[in-house]
């Protein structure tokens, strides 16, 4: 299907492994982090972490669709850090803070 | 270890160490400029597995305008500096957990894909987007409408609310709120 100009290996376990580590900063990030933006990038850590699994599998299975997925990854992530961050702007706007243990209005 | 391998190896420890200075840092526009080096890390990761076009996309957006907009937020909301002040108390459990995941991770991924090599291919940026106008053009459309909903979305969420509010006085009182400005528009009603 694709033809064959570089003949390099990298063994699979190495973009795997490093994704691994992101992704768990990603999650230490999320649930250690007080301040809203600081979720936000580890959330970017994390799809960032997605992404280099599906490129590695991408270039593993020889096929396409998992770069085409990584891009509409991306696309979602841009997305979602710009409503996000929208967000954690109009909070700040009305109550002076971003910790998002003190903004409790949906917790009952 | 072949010269792909070491390259890859030098590009994921410098990413890894940016993303746990990035959890663990003291200062808010530190940690953004760790997801810098992280994210390019992830770039030239990308480069090594022969997705180029990934690659360049992940440098323009991520790199380029993601970052932009995580400083503007930081510099818009006043980011305090100080261990406390950015962390909650569950750091041990949080570190727990990652640590956990970690593990597991590691485990599963050797236990499953061990001995697997990547034999890595050239990719013409050509059939990435064959590949997107052949294959996944629904998804591809559905993305844009996304986007362009998230476009309009930000742009009402952030913006200054100027219509006719109600009097300030009886919004529901919130901590450390600002001194309410009254607007040109109720003066003329008063």
């Amino acid at each position: 299907m694709i033809p064959e100009i570089v003949a390099a290996t990298i063994r699979l376990p190495f973009p795997l492994i490093f994704s691994a580590v992101l992704f768990s900063a990603g999650v230490y990030g999320v649930l250690a982090r007080r301040n809203a933006v600081l979720v936000l990038m580890s959330i970017e850590l994390m799809l960032n972490a997605v992404n280099v699994n599906l490129v590695a599998f991408s270039a593993y299975l020889g096929q396409l669709t998992g770069q085409v997925f990584a891009l509409f990854v991306i696309a979602v992530a841009a997305a979602e850090i710009g409503i996000g961050l929208a967000i954690v702007i109009l909070i700040y706007r009305n109550r002076e803070t971003i910790n998002v243990d003190e903004v409790n209005l949906l917790k009952w | 270890m072949t010269g792909p391998e070491f390259a890859f190896l030098v590009l994921a420890v410098i990413g890894g160490f940016g993303a746990i200075r990035l959890v663990t840092s003291r200062n808010v526009v530190h940690a953004a400029l760790y997801l810098v080096v992280t994210l390019a890390m992830v770039g030239g990761s990308y480069l090594l597995l022969a997705a180029e076009f990934v690659a360049w996309v992940q440098v323009l957006i991520y790199v380029g305008a993601i970052i932009v907009l995580v400083l503007f937020s930081l510099m818009l909301t006043k980011a305090p500096i100080g261990r406390e002040a950015l962390d909650n108390q569950q750091r041990g459990i949080a570190a727990l957990v990652g640590a956990g995941v970690l593990a597991g991770l590691i485990f599963l991924i050797q236990d499953s894909f061990g001995g697997k090599d990547i034999s890595l291919h050239h990719v013409r940026t050509a059939q990435v987007g064959e590949s997107i106008f052949r294959d996944f053009v629904l998804p591809f459309e559905v993305v844009s409408v996304l986007l362009l909903a998230a476009l309009v979305g930000a742009v009402v969420i952030a913006r200054k609310d100027e219509g006719p509010a109600e009097p300030p006085e009886r919004r529901v009182p919130l901590i450390g709120r600002r001194q309410p400005t009254v607007s040109p528009r109720e003066g003329v009603r008063r």
